[in-house]
């Protein structure tokens, strides 16, 4: 059986996928981002053949998304993971119009037809105010796992107001905020909240079309996903894959090119900027 | 200046425009160099409702002080001058073009073209806030005359100036009074006797100029269009300006509509494979135009026209716009209020402009470029687009970075965005080889 990869190389970490003929996911792959994008791409992908007990060999297309993408010197395509998103979370999502993708340094809005084309999409600009990096700074001030950030933010009664734009700023305020006594819950929902109205204010710039797909590293956290609904007034999808959206569809992408089910033209642009 | 601009053997196809280009840039700023020891008069000018054809009539040598500061953009130094402005206390938030052009005060006028001369008079208009607070800057610290223009602008939603309406005549009778004034500046400036005839031989050649522009652009309506607007018509925009009014504008863009012509006969674009036609709209990042045009013609995308080419062509929009040489002073107050009137309000039509370009050069997409230090041209952009895109189905790329300033420029995030713009185009089915689309007749 011929298996294809989408590896989505992105600010914080990498992640790999592996999909069956069938468009299955029988392998994947989450790693921290290290010195080396093009070392940590290549064991990304090993780690998720190892997890779908594949060889390499096995593989007959990959194809690089993400900030990175062209450090997946392996790839054999490079697709940005605006179109990666789209298509992706349409497979998880058959009815998603919207996406939000909320990564490391990023937060995109895509607005997407039914067959996962991108119709338009809008993202933060020259500033990390709004993305992963702003709970990143929260999670530095309090000294607390990001895993941890959401479930103790939806503890909070009184959350505090974050006044700054800038992720930087940001964690003096947090600390501000702690030296006066208040409540870690407080502030990290202030934290939350602050993200979220950036987030749905962009989102609002493409339209905010139903069904809605919440994909990137943050939608793990519990407290986005329950702030964004309540912003938005609408329910969100959010896949256990969510975070493997972007390699998804880079894997999407590479099994246009091999099964050629619904051909696309490639996307590629060979040599790095 | 030399009038010599090309061998007499020279043919069309041997005209190389920005060779040309740059050789008449170069032989301008030569010329400013030696203007005050020559004790030449000297006028410090806007690209937007400047009367250049008085000046030009009273013999002015002319410095643009925002092309001084694009130039150092484009020739990668506008950093340094930028930080000087800042060091002196100037805000980020300040236009980047005046932050540059204060830093060239505080380098004594050193620029990377040549010295500047000092101005020995200053035009500025109301088409943007900031000529005149920059004009200011001038006045107080090098005590440079100076005259402002009022130029009037939108008086109600929805409403338009026609050619000829009432509004509109009463409009030019403000405007010309105010050039009556101007000439009486000039004459004590100079010491010469303003010269009517003077003047409208100086609008004899910006109509000649005209003309070549507007029968140049619409040879980008051809597939595969002959030029890039955002590169090549550049360097076009920078000799319809520098040069409006006199013998070398009128040969250059002659020349150069000729030169094109004969490109579009042989069937030759800017591209190899024109893939994608689009339409760039705002004002560039003159620190990375080529760069960002790299990103767009590597997936074959040539900016076919820009609406940086109508507003910031001499400031009017050139396609009716001609000057009756019969009644010179009266024809030019018309022509500048008519211009002012577009180019103050062209925010609120953007819209209606940009759809009939779309259908006029037949685009597969509209590029939109925020600029971080003028929140002036990037304010209305976001309705555009929404029109643009949801009204009409064109698909619209928003990107933002900065006139000169490369501290707001960001390679990977641009990158970024233009590929999914592409990748997005793709998808939609719009990339067609230029066979398939409507030539256009020459």
């Amino acid at each position: 059986m011929k298996y294809v990869a989408g590896v989505d190389v992105g600010s914080t970490q990498t992640k790999a996928v592996i999909l069956d003929e069938n468009k299955l996911i029988v392998g994947r792959a989450l790693l921290d981002m290290e010195t080396s994008m093009v070392t940590v791409a290549q064991d990304a992908f090993r780690a998720a053949l190892e997890n779908a007990g594949i060889a390499e060999d096995d593989v007959a297309w990959v194809a690089g998304t993400g900030y990175g993408r062209y450090k997946v010197t392996f790839g054999r395509e490079q697709v940005t993971e605006i179109s990666c998103h789209a298509r992706g979370s349409v497979m998880l999502f058959p009815l998603t119009r919207t996406v939000i993708d909320i990564g490391g340094q990023d937060t995109k809005a895509i607005r997407v037809g039914a067959d996962g084309k991108v119709e338009d999409f809008t993202m933060n600009d020259k500033c990390a105010a709004g993305t992963g990096r702003f709970l990143g700074a929260a999670s530095y001030a309090l000294e607390m796992p990001l895993s941890e950030l959401g479930p103790l933010a939806l503890q909070s009664t009184n959350p505090v107001r974050i006044t700054t734009t800038c992720t930087v700023f940001a964690e003096s305020e947090i600390i501000s905020h702690l030296a006066k006594g208040i409540l870690p819950e407080d502030v990290l929902m202030g934290v939350h909240q602050a993200i979220t109205s950036r987030c749905v204010s962009l989102a609002r710039r493409v339209g905010l079309e139903s069904e809605i797909t919440f994909t990137g590293g943050v939608s793990r956290n519990t407290a986005m996903v329950k702030l964004l609904e309540e912003q938005i007034g609408m329910r969100i999808n959010v896949s256990q894959d969510a975070h493997f959206c972007g390699a998804l569809g880079a894997a999407l992408f590479s099994h246009d090119r091999v099964f050629g089910a619904e051909a696309q033209p490639a996307m590629a642009v060979a040599e790095e900027a | 200046m030399s009038t010599e601009t090309l061998h007499p053997t020279q043919t069309a196809e041997d005209f190389d425009p920005r060779a040309e280009g740059q050789r008449l840039m170069k032989e301008w700023y030569a010329q400013l160099e030696t203007a005050n020891a020559r004790n030449a008069a000297v006028a410090n000018v806007f690209v937007m409702g400047n009367a250049v054809e008085i000046l030009r009539a009273f013999d002015f040598e002319l410095v643009f002080p925002e092309i001084n500061s694009l130039q150092t953009g484009v020739r990668k130094v506008s950093e340094e001058y930028i930080r000087l402005s800042e060091d002196y206390g100037m805000s980020p938030d300040v236009c980047s073009y005046v932050k540059a052009d204060v830093g060239l005060i505080l380098k004594e006028n050193e620029h990377p073209a040549g010295l500047i001369p000092k101005a020995s008079l200053a035009v500025a208009s109301n088409m943007c806030g900031t000529f005149i607070k920059w004009a200011e800057i001038w006045e107080r610290w090098l005590k440079t005359p100076t005259f402002v223009l009022d130029l009037p602008g939108q008086r109600a939603a929805g409403w338009q100036v026609r050619p000829g309406d009432a509004q509109h005549s009463a409009d030019a009778r403000w405007v010309e009074a105010q050039f009556q004034e101007l000439i009486t500046k000039c004459e004590r400036i100079t010491g010469k006797r303003f010269d009517m005839d003077k003047l409208a031989e100086v609008e004899e050649r910006v109509n000649k100029m005209v003309d070549h522009w507007n029968n140049v652009m619409a040879l980008n309506r051809i597939c595969p269009a002959p030029f890039n607007a955002m590169l090549d018509g550049l360097t076009y925009i920078g000799i319809m300006n520098v040069h409006r009014g006199t013998e070398e504008g009128v040969e250059y863009m002659r020349q150069l509509e000729e030169h094109l012509k004969a490109k579009v006969a042989r069937g030759e674009g800017r591209v190899a494979e024109e893939r994608f036609r689009l339409l760039f709209s705002g004002t560039p990042c003159y620190v990375s135009m080529r760069r960002l045009v790299e990103l767009f013609e590597t997936w074959g995308g040539v900016f076919a026209y820009s609406d940086y080419l109508t507003f910031a062509a001499g400031g009017m929009d050139a396609t009716e716009l001609r000057y009756d040489t019969s009644r010179p002073l009266e024809s030019l107050a018309e022509v500048t209020a008519m211009a002012a009137q577009r180019g103050l309000s062209n925010q609120f039509f953007a819209h209606e402009r940009l759809a009939q370009q779309i259908k006029d050069y037949e685009v597969d997409g509209v590029v939109f470029h925020g600029i971080k230090s003028c929140r002036f041209v990037s304010s209305g952009m976001a309705d555009t687009r929404d029109y643009i895109g949801k009204r009409l189905d064109v698909p619209t790329l928003y990107i933002e970075s900065d006139l000169i300033d490369p501290r707001y420029w960001s390679d990977a995030q641009i990158k970024n965005r233009v590929d999914a713009f592409f990748e997005a185009l793709q998808q939609r089915g719009g990339a067609g080889p230029a066979a398939f689309k409507t030539v256009a007749t020459v």
